[in-house]
Parts: C-alpha cells; structure tokens; sequence
C-alpha cells in the first residue's frame, strides 16, 4: 500500500477540530495516539449490535461476541508474528502486563541469589515493578546504562549465571532510541535468562515479531497503537504461561470449581479472570488491522523521515537541546528536549495556546530524566498522521515562545 | 520582540502579564540571608519547580526576606512577587495576603480593599484559566503559610 499521511489524516476526525481557535497538531503520540473513524465504529457497532458477555451464553449475542473478541486476539497474533492467540492475555494496559508477569512468574521463580537486569531509561511501570520484586524477593536489581546508546559489552559485564530476567524497553520513551533486542536475546540464552520486551513504544510505531526476535515476554497497550484505551497484552511463550500460576482469581478462570478447590481454566483464559474490556479488545484488534493494512514498515519509515527532519530543525535552533542528541542509535519519533531558560511548563502552555499539543514533565520516567540535569523536559512525539508541515509549526511556535519569554 | 502568533491570545497575555515577565526575568531579593530566623524548600516533584524561602522576623515584623528557586515562570514570578509584597510587613498582614491570594485563585470574589492589600501580585489572576498552573502559581505561598503559621 501506498503510504499517504493525507488519506490517512481523513480517518481521524479528531484531527478536524480546533484548539484555541487553532488546527489541532497532535504531537503527544508517545503518551497515547489518536483513534481511527474504524475504531471508534467498532467500539459503537459493539454495543449497539453486538453486546453480551462472552464465553457464557449459547443465545446468538454471546456468540458474535465470543467471536468477535477472539478473533481480535488472532488480530494481535498477526501483528506480532505470533504463532498461537492462546499466548496472548487480555490485560488493561502494558502496565498490568508488567504486573502480571511480576506477581505470577517473577515472585515464584527468583530468589534473595537472583538478579534482574533492566536499563536506566525504563518507564516506572518497568522499573517500579522489579524493584517491588527485588524488595520482595531479596534479588539484585541492575541497571544497564543506555544513556550513550547500548553498549553489548556493559551488557555483558552485567549478566551472569544468576540473572533470571532481563527486561528492558524496546523504544525508549524519552530518548527514543530502539534498543536492539536481537543483540540482548544471544546473551539471555546463553545464561539461561528470560528476556521481557516493553513494547508500549514499539509495537504502535515498527515491526516487532515475537518468533524472529525469540523473547518470552512482550508487552503493551492498545491506546497507543490506535486503541482504546483500559485494554493491553502480554504475550508470553507457551511453555511459562503453563507453569505460571493466576493471580487473579473468579469466574471465567476456573474449570470447575468445588466448595474446597478449583481447577485453573486452560490458556489464555486462566489470566483473564472476570468479565473482561470485550469492546476494548474488539477495537484493538481493529487497530491492529488498520496499522497492517498500512504496514508496519510503512509507519516506522513515515516517522523515521519525520523525526530525521525535526531533528534537523532543532538543531538550528538556538537554547534548545534535545535529549540525548549526541547518539547516533536507531531512533524512533521520539524528540525531548529543554530550553536554556524556559521551563518546560511555559513551553507546553504557550505551545498549547498555538493547537500543539507536547508533553511536558517527567514523563515517568524520573530517575533517567534527572540524569540530564534537569527535573523536566518537554517532548515531541509523532505518529502516522502527522506532517512535515506540523514539524514546522512546533519549530515556529517554539521560536515564537522564545521571544515572548526571554 | 517577535509575537506573531502569540500577542493575538488574551488569555496568554493574561496569565503571562508584563507584571509576570518582569518578575520572572528579574526575580527580587534572590540573595540569600546571612542569617535567616525561618528557612524553608519547598518543591513540586511533577514539575520540578523548586523555591527555597528564608524570613528574617523582628517583633512580629518581616525584616527580612529572599525567594529564590528555579521552575516555571509562574512559580518563579510568584515567589519574586511574595517577597516583594512581605518585606516590612507583620506577620498578621502576611497571613491576611496569603488567605486572599488564595481566595483570588480560588476565584472567589474579592473585595477592592483586598485587591489593595495584594497590590501586584493581582496580575497572578490571569493563572486561574489554566487549572493545572494554579500549583506553580501557589507552591510559595503554601510555603510560607507553613514558615510563618508553624508555632
Ligand atoms: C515505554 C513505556 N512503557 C510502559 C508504558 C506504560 O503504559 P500504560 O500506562 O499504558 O500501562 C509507557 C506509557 O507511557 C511507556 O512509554
């Protein structure tokens, strides 16, 4: 398919309306991206069709619900490359994902001689969870410096007999870097590691293939591939879903439950406890299908010139810098940055004033942005319907907010 | 000064009024005090903005005061705009600002003798449009509360 923004900027009617009497430039993808017309149709089309409780009823509603939620999941399994849907887990977000992983296979299966590797620029829900773990277990938390872009032999001096999980982000959410997971994975293997990918930044924006990359864990969230959101993934392989326990318990989990003891439900439903978000996944997997349909090489290409040329204008820029400029990684549509004198606040104020909507903060990810010497900082984040117009206007506008305040 | 897309918004001008540049371009008694009788930090963890307030108190009067941080231009503004207005006044004049900027924040109606006690710092009003600024707008104020309310 021919990769064309115009067309694809008329399925989002979002992008009609005005902010502060301005057109809307949406440039806070990596917090969570705008929705298709035929997302938000599913989503409407689910209720006012189709809505019953799945995987209860033999009346007709349950069963086009039924079906229309696990095809959804075979939709995701398409996008990964993912060769069986019953490894794919219905979740709220890449958080409960990392959560899950954290209560039902980490805590069973490290120890006070354990050790995790995650890397400096992880999300807090990436980071937070295994310092809970390491608190809870008694393991080693250790931290690989990505800063300077990854480094195999830091990684290597890192990782030893007792690492049991290297989980890392595959895009970082602040710098942007992709993170070469094929170069990690080798390793792992070889001390007997399991890998987990934080996907909330990759899957929406490049192909990521579970079976090429081999990792055992993936996860992400649909709201920032085009879904809605209160819906996410795990993806784990076979073999460690079957040996993990539930740590959620109720209906829809169970085989057969007596007054004394109940039998776990087979793969996946065993981690999907209770009525589950069956217009969410609906939806996502109409999201995934909307991004195939363009393809993922397309999207990832479509962002990569548009940072490559906003990288270029912020570097003629005067008291801006973004973060993270000096390395020369693989780098997704991802751009922080800071000003000499104007907290990022101001930036974001004055910017929304102008229809641009940036992200400013710490964008959870705190220990890694107080690196920089800074508490906060201000980003830019693209997605398939923005330009290179758009680009030009956040150049503008940042010029613009320079002279008002200094 | 090139404003071209900017100077047309009134409520932009509104919250950042000259008032405000000014103080946040040229903060007021920023040096510290040798020998400060309260000293308090205070920080906002999800922006950054951080104001350190040091008071020197003589008879329940404030002899002396420096504001200094590093944050918004709101937060920063605000904190200049304290230690002007506090500087020689009593602390029971103090407490009585501080309850009306926050009621001026509040936007609960505020009386032309209040708009008086407050002086300048009226010009923080232009913040309420902006819900989420009124904490950088109020980060020095609480702050001093808890310096001068604390027994
Ligand atoms: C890299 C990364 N990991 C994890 C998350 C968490 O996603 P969610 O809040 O949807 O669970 C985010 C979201 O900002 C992210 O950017």
């Amino acid at each position: 398919m021919q990769f064309d923004v115009e067309e694809i900027r008329k399925d989002f009617p979002i992008l009609n309306r005005k902010v502060n009497g301005k057109d809307l430039v949406y440039l806070d993808n990596a917090a969570t991206s705008q929705k298709p017309k035929e997302v938000i149709d599913s989503i409407r089309d689910y209720y006012m069709n189709h809505n019953a409780n799945v995987h209860r009823g033999v009346h007709l509603l349950s069963v086009e619900a039924t079906d229309a939620y696990e095809n959804a999941r075979i939709q995701i399994s398409d996008l990964i490359n993912c060769p069986n849907s019953n490894s794919i887990i219905w979740t709220r977000n890449a958080t409960e994902s990392l959560n899950l992983v954290a209560s039902s296979w980490a805590l069973d299966n490290l120890t006070k001689e354990s050790n995790i590797i995650i890397t400096n620029a992880e999300h807090h829900s990436n980071l937070v969870t295994w310092q809970q773990v390491s608190e809870k277990t008694g393991c080693d938390l250790r931290y690989l410096n990505i800063s300077d872009g990854f480094d195999l032999s830091d990684f290597e001096n890192l990782i030893d007999e007792k690492t049991k999980l290297v989980a890392v982000t595959h895009m970082s959410n602040v710098l942007g870097y992709v993170v070469p997971i094929e170069e990690i994975v080798p390793l792992a293997r070889k001390y007997d590691a399991r890998v987990l990918v934080d996907g909330a930044q990759s899957v929406p924006h490049m192909p990521v293939d579970v079976l090429a990359l081999d990792i055992d864990f993936l996860v992400f969230s649909a709201h920032k591939m085009l879904g809605p959101t209160g819906i996410g993934v795990l993806y784990a392989k076979l073999d460690l879903l079957e040996d993990m326990n539930p740590y959620m318990f109720g209906g829809d989990m169970i085989l057969e439950v007596t007054y004394e003891d109940a039998k776990w439900n087979r793969l996946p439903y065993k981690f999907e406890a209770g009525t589950p978000n069956i217009s969410g996944a609906i939806s996502t997997g109409v999201a995934a299908n909307y991004l195939m349909k363009i393809g993922m090489e397309n999207v990832w290409e479509h962002e990569n010139s548009i940072t490559k040329y906003a990288l270029e204008k912020f570097r003629e820029l005067n008291n801006f810098n973004v973060i993270g400029d000096n390395v020369t990684q693989r780098r997704g549509g991802v751009i922080s940055f800071t000003h000499n004198k104007i907290h990022p606040h101001d930036i974001g104020t004055i910017l929304d004033k102008q229809g641009i909507a940036i992200r400013t903060g710490h964008h959870c990810a705190m220990p890694l942005i107080r690196s920089y010497g800074v508490v906060a900082a201000a980003r830019a984040s693209f997605y398939i319907y923005n330009t290179l117009q758009e680009v030009d206007q956040l150049v503008e506008a940042l010029q613009d907010a320079e002279d008002f305040m200094v | 000064m090139n404003m071209s897309g900017l100077s047309g918004s009134d409520d932009l001008n509104g919250m950042y009024e000259d008032i405000i540049l000014d103080h946040y371009r040229n903060p007021r008694n920023t040096s510290s005090l040798s020998k400060p009788d309260l000293e308090l930090d205070v920080n906002n963890p999800f922006c950054g903005d951080e104001l350190k307030i040091q008071l020197n108190i003589k008879d329940d009067t404030i002899t002396g005061v420096s504001v200094s941080g590093q944050g918004c231009a709101i937060s920063q503004s605000s904190g200049s705009l304290l230690a002007e207005r506090i500087q020689d006044s009593s602390t029971d004049t103090v407490i009585h600002v501080i309850e009306k900027v926050r009621k001026m924040m509040k936007d609960e109606p505020i009386s032309d003798d209040d708009l008086d006690l407050i002086g300048d710092i009226e010009a923080l009003q232009g913040v309420k449009k902006f819900p989420v600024r009124i904490k950088c707008a109020l980060l020095g104020w609480s702050a001093l509360e808890d310096l001068i309310k604390k027994p």
